[in-house]
């Protein structure tokens, strides 16, 4: 046998071999919509004259992405969806209760499953080894009307990662390190894998994070392999039961293998207006910053805030700066709030917001103003993306971000752990 | 499928743009509170690339662009909105997945080619059965790998929404 990640996975779900570049229609295992694109969804599915999700209990409606509601539009949007939620049975998450990815990853993805999301980050769900990819809203309508989808399986780049993250350098780094070598068109219509010792020993978080930026390069799906790390997090989860083992074949062929020493990583940063513009932080040290945004499906889980608050303890948030922090979902929140991490961050200076996806993606809350510099641990920068397109956005990881808010200016976190 | 009152192949003004046009660029995020109000948001069509697109684009006019056009959010009112503000089709030298697909499922033509001769303003005419597309302004022809036959399968009908009505499945 010869299997990428993909191959595999979706060889399973089809019940047959199958190979890059074969057009395939499979079976969905879970279908989400949030309410930037599912209103389109329900108009979609409503114009195809299906009534009904082929399968409620795998059909997710997920209010996150303006929370709470600052406008009666908005309002009146997120009440369609919830009714229709409600009327067909289907799954419900209501505004509050987090990211879309986030709650994918904490109560539905486990390995070998297909996710499709009404978003391009549904490949976070890569790091539980589940094919996660992002859709349109009509492309998600017909999976939730048929409970099924087509796909093309996708070749395969493997990222290796060996050795060890030197102090104060993260997966965030790596994978900015990663998207500038690969560029943001170098993964397009393929998938990633990430595979080595650096990998094998991330904690679930920090796989999140680089399976959320696969499609920073272009890709339709960021993998890694099932191990024991996937299964206690499974565990702590209270889904055990749904862990299996996938990993690829010894022989499995990749168009190209990305090697990288993790001990050469540097803290990094991506430049406006793209994802791949990058440099190293101490490139970069100097630059002042306006505002400073932790949160996101990419960094804004707990293991990202205590990251922060241990940097931010007994300090100040810089006078010529703000720092906006966002939990990315109520577990991390309440978390946060029982270990006196939000105290801590709070006591520094930063204005903490509900779970959501707001100040990443410029609608609601922390819009920069014109020719301010906004570094945040999103995943996108470009132009306009905040909100502004008069301002610009850095993108680096939760300690690059903390240590800039109290410097007031780009910084480098080993200069403070 | 034909646009409104132009049957292909017709000569039209192309719209030129640079590298990597992302969603944000297409359909800013600041706007999402018009996306259930498809009219007044494609008044912001292509805001953060060419302002003056919106309000200047005539139906049949090509949006001609560089690398990776579409990159980004997975957002469909970035191609619906290509579509409503009447251009004829997409050509770019490559396209974001998300964004390719999303092209045809709403019966956008999205035509991959090297667009570095073509010019803003130049007038062009494609024949997506040939896969020809000619610069009447220059006096060239380039050819283009036609769209995927799965895909041509759902364009041909209008865009994924006709599609399943007509087939009630998913027959690629």
């Amino acid at each position: 046998m010869n299997k990428t990640l993909s191959e595999k996975i979706l060889s399973r779900k089809v019940g047959k071999d199958v190979s890059a570049g074969e057009i395939i229609v499979t079976d969905v295992d879970y279908m989400f919509a949030h309410d930037a694109s599912g209103p389109l969804t329900i108009d979609q599915l409503r114009t195809m004259g299906i009534q009904k999700p082929a399968y409620p209990d795998k059909t997710i409606i997920i209010i996150d992405h303006a929370v709470p509601s600052p406008n009666k539009t908005i309002s009146n949007n997120q009440e369609k969806l919830r009714k229709w939620a409600i009327k067909t049975g289907s799954r419900f998450s209501e505004a509050g209760r987090g990211i879309c990815h986030q709650v994918l990853a904490e109560d539905y993805a486990s390995p070998g499953q297909i996710i499709l999301g009404t978003d391009s980050h549904t490949v976070t769900a890569g790091a539980l080894a589940a094919f996660g990819t992002g859709m349109g809203a009509t492309d998600v309508a017909v999976a939730i009307g048929l409970g099924k989808t087509w796909l093309r399986v996708p070749e395969t780049i493997m990222i290796k990662l060996d050795g060890d993250l030197p102090t104060g350098v993260y997966s965030k780094d790596a994978m900015l390190t990663f998207i500038g070598k690969l560029t943001m068109e170098g993964a397009t219509y393929k998938a990633l894998e990430f595979s080595g010792s650096a990998i094998n020993n991330m904690r679930m978080d920090e796989r999140l994070t680089l399976s959320n930026m696969a499609v920073e390069a272009g890709a339709k799906v960021g993998l890694i392999s099932s191990d024991e790390t996937t299964k206690k997090y499974l565990e702590s989860r209270g889904r055990g039961e749904f862990f299996q083992k996938i990993m690829p074949d010894k022989k499995a062929e990749y168009t190209e293998t990305l090697k990288f020493d993790a001990s050469e990583i540097e803290p990094t940063i991506a430049f406006p207006d793209t994802v791949d513009n990058i440099k190293t932080v101490s490139e970069a040290a100097g630059t002042e910053i306006q505002e400073v945004f932790i949160g996101s499906c990419t960094n804004g889980r707990i293991e990202d805030l205590r990251i922060a608050a241990d940097i931010l303890k007994g300090k100040k948030v810089n006078p010529n700066t703000k720092l906006i922090v966002t939990p990315a979902s109520r577990e991390t929140l309440l978390l946060a709030v029982q270990d006196l991490t939000l105290q801590t961050l709070i006591e520094s200076g930063a204005t903490v917001t509900p779970p959501g996806c707001g100040v990443c993606f410029g609608a609601l809350g922390g819009v920069p103003a014109d020719g301010d510099r906004i570094l945040t641990t999103s995943n996108r920068n470009f132009k306009g993306r905040t909100g502004n397109p008069l301002s610009g956005t850095y993108l680096a990881s939760p300690a690059t971000a903390a240590v800039t808010a109290i410097k007031g200016e780009i910084a480098d976190p080993r200069e403070m752990l | 499928m034909n646009m409104e009152g132009k049957t292909w192949p017709f000569i039209s003004t192309a719209w030129k743009f640079g590298d990597s046009i992302s969603t944000d660029h297409i359909s800013p995020g600041r706007y999402f509170h018009l996306r259930t109000n498809l009219p007044e948001l494609t008044k912001h069509t292509l805001e953060d690339a060419r302002e003056e697109y919106a309000s200047n684009v005539k139906s049949g006019d090509f949006v001609v662009a560089g690398r990776n056009f579409g990159m980004g959010s997975s957002r469909e009112h970035a191609a619906i909105m290509i579509k409503m503000s009447g251009a004829g089709a997409v050509v770019a030298k490559s396209f974001a997945r998300i964004f390719y697909r999303n092209a045809i499922n709403v019966g956008l033509p999205a035509i991959i080619c090297n667009t570095d001769k073509i010019a803003d303003k130049d007038q062009l005419s494609i024949d997506l059965e040939l896969g020809k597309l000619k610069n009447e302004t220059k006096g060239f022809e380039l050819t283009f790998s036609p769209i995927p036959k799965e895909m041509m399968k759902i364009l041909s009908e209008g865009g994924l929404v006709p599609y399943i009505k007509k087939y009630g499945d998913l027959k690629l």
